[in-house]
């Protein structure tokens, strides 16, 4: 293992200093995706890239927007946007745990002076038709990482399945600069979060709470839906297709299209627009749509090879 | 010689690690048992969260070899004057032994050949390397998942190493593509990375606490309380708040334990210590610290899976402080913004909370609710039971206001009581609140009930109101499904009228409903299931007993449950166990006299026994005692003395006992076995309304 930096990392320090450790344990580094999305889990990087059989190792930070957590940047523990980084190990080696404690002590975490625990947290996002088990690590008791052993995902059976690490970097920032505020972490010499993100978090806050219009979102989440529908069903017929068009077929582009509608989903939802009653309803139409996708993807992949 | 096994995992869930540890001795016994491996078992199990073990002695390295008596063919078929022939062979073939060595034997049906079949013993590596792997594969783990590709197995996290040893010897065991070795591995930390090798199996306890782990369940628990112990006298006048289910989870997350203290800021203090424990409990694993008048006091304490130098203690307590600190404030800010929006006005936003697609939000619901309430609160009072009907309806109105609270979406369990801490914080009184607090309990059979009357008349209502509902929708539980949890609703109700003081039954609370008579039967049938429940799971009544005593009246629960501790304290009382047999015959004879078509009346009601026709000295005796006697009885069951009243029914025993003797029921001539059927059908029913004696299971 290697020795403790003796200055905390900076928020970017951070982000640098996890990609190079698992870029040297031989991830393919990735950008961020560029869609909004709620979580790393739903980049296709991970969504996607997790079904069928050939072996991924990934990694990449990814800003995961909730609207619901928006709290207009007044309270010190809770993001509009906040940014998770990403590991996806597909199969997992048997040393992840190993690998995981080790890219700890890279970031300046002795494990020596501190308490670890692995405690039971198992994941599942049921519009993904997504599931898994696996820990939630804490540290000197603040959880500092999702730690899944993916089983499905869209509904199928994973084999193999893919071992995910997902480290909430804002939190780890926190703790290792020990400040009380997100807002304080030092982001990079010079800047806090706050200097980079505050007015975000402030408009962001009210845009998803007060000004979002609800009538133009339910429109946008129906053509999006219509749109991915489409898509969707031309995906019926790989069969016909010939080579070329098969591997273009956009099931990409229909997956965006469904994000799309989840990200609608989740403004509508904090500007209270969506009744209890109304949800269930609406969450099933999204699911149709992520499910589908991968489906759809499995099918490309199956028929393509 | 001893038997070694451990199974090494990825931290297993906390939860599921006792059951396993246990199922897995349970299993590796029942398998060197069934081989004949081991005659008696001195075994003992350990675990952790990374590893399952067993240690069992007196383990055979081989089984006995087995000899089986075969029986052949008839020796007539076999041998062909006196030489074997084609069929003795075979037979001895089979047998594995040499033809010469073929007997024969006599049996009822002629003379056969027979054999003594020898089949040799396996080795214990040979049985064990066969056979575990599949009792490893059988435990059973309430949520499983795959690792290897191809999906070979199914476990509840990754298998990582695998150790068995039979004295110092390897069993070469296979399971999750690894293979049984000598070596272990010892705390992540505080022993790192090396393995730990095992020479011989007694050695496995002590190597490993070297490598800084306890693998005895038992010694994991004692260390932690030990700790706590020590840690919080370091606080004066402290104490920790002892929390039984957290030492176990905590005992089963550490394979070194120690324990630390820590402060939080008094202010938090103000919050409502309901909302504290919780996020101490189960949001951080932390114990809660009081002081001495029980109060709770700005500490916690935490148990680590380390053991830290001062220094690193200094550290984790100040990182587990900091934690603790920000989810206070997350509370404090939810329960200040909540004040803003006061429990009547969130009445109305109940709209929005759909408590079933078909029964409509929690806003119908909380009107059904007031109805129910008002109902059962008005017939309580009328039966002069001090309540607060005002407050009862307020509470009613205002019980699922909650449920749109921002700290109640953070701390779904706190439910209730939140609606309760906020309806005192807003000043609608102590009755009010105190109602709305309680209104969910009980929570379990074990859990206690409502205080007041108000709070138990809204959990009442409530529950009735639930279950009513569900099922006029046809969703009442079957089998293992429950998913609206009836039966915990059914079950609170059952507690709460019999540990109450509320002058109400099952039927009354039934009826208020307003369930269409359909419903209301299928309701009165599932409360009776859980009224037996009741008594036997929480009251621990003999079945027996509590079939006594609900055949003798099943609605009014609370005297049900004193009848039957009344019949088991008298029901081993010789005479109080003659009588209850006798009245058994009593009631088959009636029986079989009505199956013969002599009787035709049941036993109840009882027609008049003609004393003219008592012919027999013991049935006159009889006759009279039970007049006297049932007069007795009744007054002493009017003033619910049911002791005194069965004891009094058991003096009955010797003219029961000479009636018996002297007298034959079923006479020939018909006038008097009549009289004597009425007679026996007038005692059972005089002295059955406490219980039904002949439900009772008497010696011999």
């Amino acid at each position: 293992m290697t020795a403790a930096p003796s200055k905390p990392l900076t928020f970017q320090q951070l982000l640098f200093t996890l990609q190079r450790f698992w870029a040297d344990h031989g991830c393919v580094l990735q950008q961020p995706y560029d869609v909004e999305v709620g979580a790393g889990t739903m980049s296709p990087d991970t969504f996607l890239r997790v079904l069928g059989s050939k072996p991924v190792s990934i990694a990449y930070a990814q800003p995961s927007r909730r609207p619901a957590d928006g709290r207009y940047g007044e309270n010190p523990n809770r993001l509009y946007r906040h940014t998770q980084m990403q590991v996806i190990l597909k199969p997992p080696p048997v040393n992840i745990q190993e690998l995981y404690l080790e890219s700890l002590v890279a970031i300046g975490i002795d494990l020596t002076q501190h308490d670890i625990k692995f405690e039971e947290d198992n994941w599942e996002w049921p519009v993904g038709g997504a599931w898994g088990v696996g820990w939630q690590v804490m540290l000197d008791g603040l959880e500092i990482t999702q730690f899944t052993y993916f089983q499905q995902c869209g509904g199928m059976d994973l084999d193999p399945i893919c071992g995910e690490i997902t480290y909430g970097l804002e939190r780890i920032a926190g703790f290792l600069q020990d400040v009380d505020s997100i807002y304080d972490i030092v982001w990079a010499e010079g800047f806090t979060y706050g200097d980079m993100r505050l007015a975000e978090e402030e408009q962001f806050s009210a845009y998803g709470f007060d000004y979002a219009d609800v009538p133009s979102l339910w429109k946008h989440l129906e053509l999006f839906e219509a749109e991915c529908l489409a898509l969707l069903s031309q995906a019926q017929s790989f069969e016909k297709m010939d080579a070329l068009t098969l591997k273009r077929f956009p099931v990409l582009g229909a997956y965006e299209l469904a994000l799309k509608c989840s990200q609608m989903f989740n403004l509508l939802d904090a500007r209270g627009a969506i009744s209890v009653t109304e949800r269930v309803g609406v969450m099933a139409r999204i699911r149709t749509l992520v499910v589908g996708v991968a489906k759809a993807y499995a099918a490309q992949q199956t028929a393509a090879a | 010689m001893d038997f070694l096994f451990e199974i090494g995992l990825e931290e297993v869930p906390a939860r599921m690690i006792a059951s396993a540890e246990a199922e897995l001795l349970k299993r590796v016994t029942a398998l060197l048992t069934r081989e004949r491996l081991i005659s008696t078992t001195t075994a003992k199990s350990f675990s952790t969260p990374r590893r399952l073990a067993v240690l069992i002695s007196g383990v055979a390295a081989r089984q006995e070899d087995e000899a089986e008596e075969l029986v052949g063919p008839t020796t007539k078929i076999a041998y062909k004057d006196g030489v074997p022939g084609p069929a003795a062979i075979a037979f001895a073939r089979k047998a594995g032994i040499p033809v010469e060595d073929l007997r024969t034997i006599q049996t009822p049906k002629g003379e056969y050949i027979a054999a003594t079949a020898l089949s040799p013993g396996r080795s214990a590596a040979e049985v064990l390397t066969a056979e575990l792997p599949k009792e490893i594969a059988s435990i059973y783990w309430a949520k499983n998942m795959y690792w290897r590709a191809g999906k070979p197995e199914k476990f509840v996290r990754p298998v990582r190493w695998l150790l068995a040893l039979l004295g110092t010897e390897i069993i070469p065991i296979e399971f999750g593509g690894y293979t049984a070795g000598r070596l272990t591995y010892g705390h992540r930390v505080l022993h790192g990375a090396a393995p730990v090798a095992i020479d011989a199996p007694e050695t496995y306890a002590a190597a490993l606490e070297a490598a800084f782990v306890m693998p005895d369940v038992g010694t994991r628990r004692h260390t932690i309380r030990k700790a706590l112990d020590r840690v919080c006298r370091t606080i004066p006048d402290a104490r920790w708040r002892e929390d039984h289910d957290l030492v176990d989870k905590m005992t089963h997350m550490t394979e070194w334990p120690s324990v630390i203290a820590g402060d939080f800021d008094p202010t938090y203090l103000t919050l409502p210590e309901e909302v504290l424990v919780t996020v101490m409990r189960d949001h951080q694993n932390y114990f809660a610290v009081e002081d001495t008048s029980e109060k709770l006091a700005p500490h916690f304490l935490a148990v680590l899976n380390t053991a830290p130098t001062p220094e690193a203690a200094q550290t984790i307590r100040y990182g587990n402080a900091r934690v603790l600190r920000a989810r206070f404030n997350d509370a404090r800010f939810f329960w200040d913004f909540d004040q803003r929006t006061p429990l009547s006005d969130r009445v109305a936003l109940l709209e929005n909370v759909t408590f079933q697609k078909d029964l409509g939000s929690y806003a119908r619901k909380s009107e059904r609710i007031a109805v129910l309430a008002a109902r059962l609160g008005t017939m309580a009072k009328e039966r002069w039971l001090v309540l607060d009907l005002e407050a009862l309806a307020t509470a009613a109105r205002l019980c699922k206001a909650d449920l749109t609270a921002e700290l109640v979406k953070e701390f779904t369990e706190l439910q209730g009581e939140i609606g309760g801490l906020y309806a005192r914080h807003q000043e609608l009184g102590d009755t009010v609140a105190d109602a709305i607090y309680d209104h969910y309990r009980p929570l379990s059979t074990d859990g206690r009930i409502p205080h007041t009357a108000e709070g138990q008349l809204l959990a009442l209502a409530d529950k009735a109101d639930s279950i009513a509902g569900m099922f006029s929708l046809g969703l009442e539980p079957t089998g293992s499904k429950d998913p609206f949890a009836l039966r915990r609703a059914a079950n609170g109700i059952v507690k709460i009228l019999a540990e109450s003081n509320l002058p109400l039954i099952l039927r009354e609370v039934i009826e208020a409903t307003n369930a269409s008579p359909e419903v209301a039967v299928k309701m009165h049938s599932f409360f009776a299931e859980r009224s037996e429940f009741y008594l036997r799971e929480v009251r621990e009544q003999a079945y027996d007993v509590v079939k006594a005593v609900l055949a003798a009246g099943s609605e009014d629960i609370r005297d049900a449950a004193t009848r039957a501790d009344a019949v088991t304290a008298v029901r081993d009382s010789e005479d109080f166990a003659a009588v209850s047999a006798a009245f058994k015959r009593m009631k088959n004879i009636l029986a079989q006299a009505a199956q013969n078509g002599i009787w035709e009346k049941g036993i109840a009601p009882a027609p008049a026994v003609d004393e003219s026709l008592l012919t027999d000295p013991s049935e006159q005796h009889l006759n009279t005692a039970a007049i006297h006697l049932a007069r007795r009885v009744t007054g002493l069951r009017a003033a619910k003395e049911y002791i005194g009243a069965l004891e009094a029914i058991a003096t009955l025993r010797p003219q029961v006992d000479a009636f018996f003797d002297a007298v034959m029921v079923m006479d020939p001539n018909e006038a008097i076995r009549a009289n004597r059927l009425a007679l026996l059908s007038r005692v059972l029913t005089d002295f059955s309304g406490i219980a039904d004696f002949s439900e009772i299971v008497t010696a011999g």
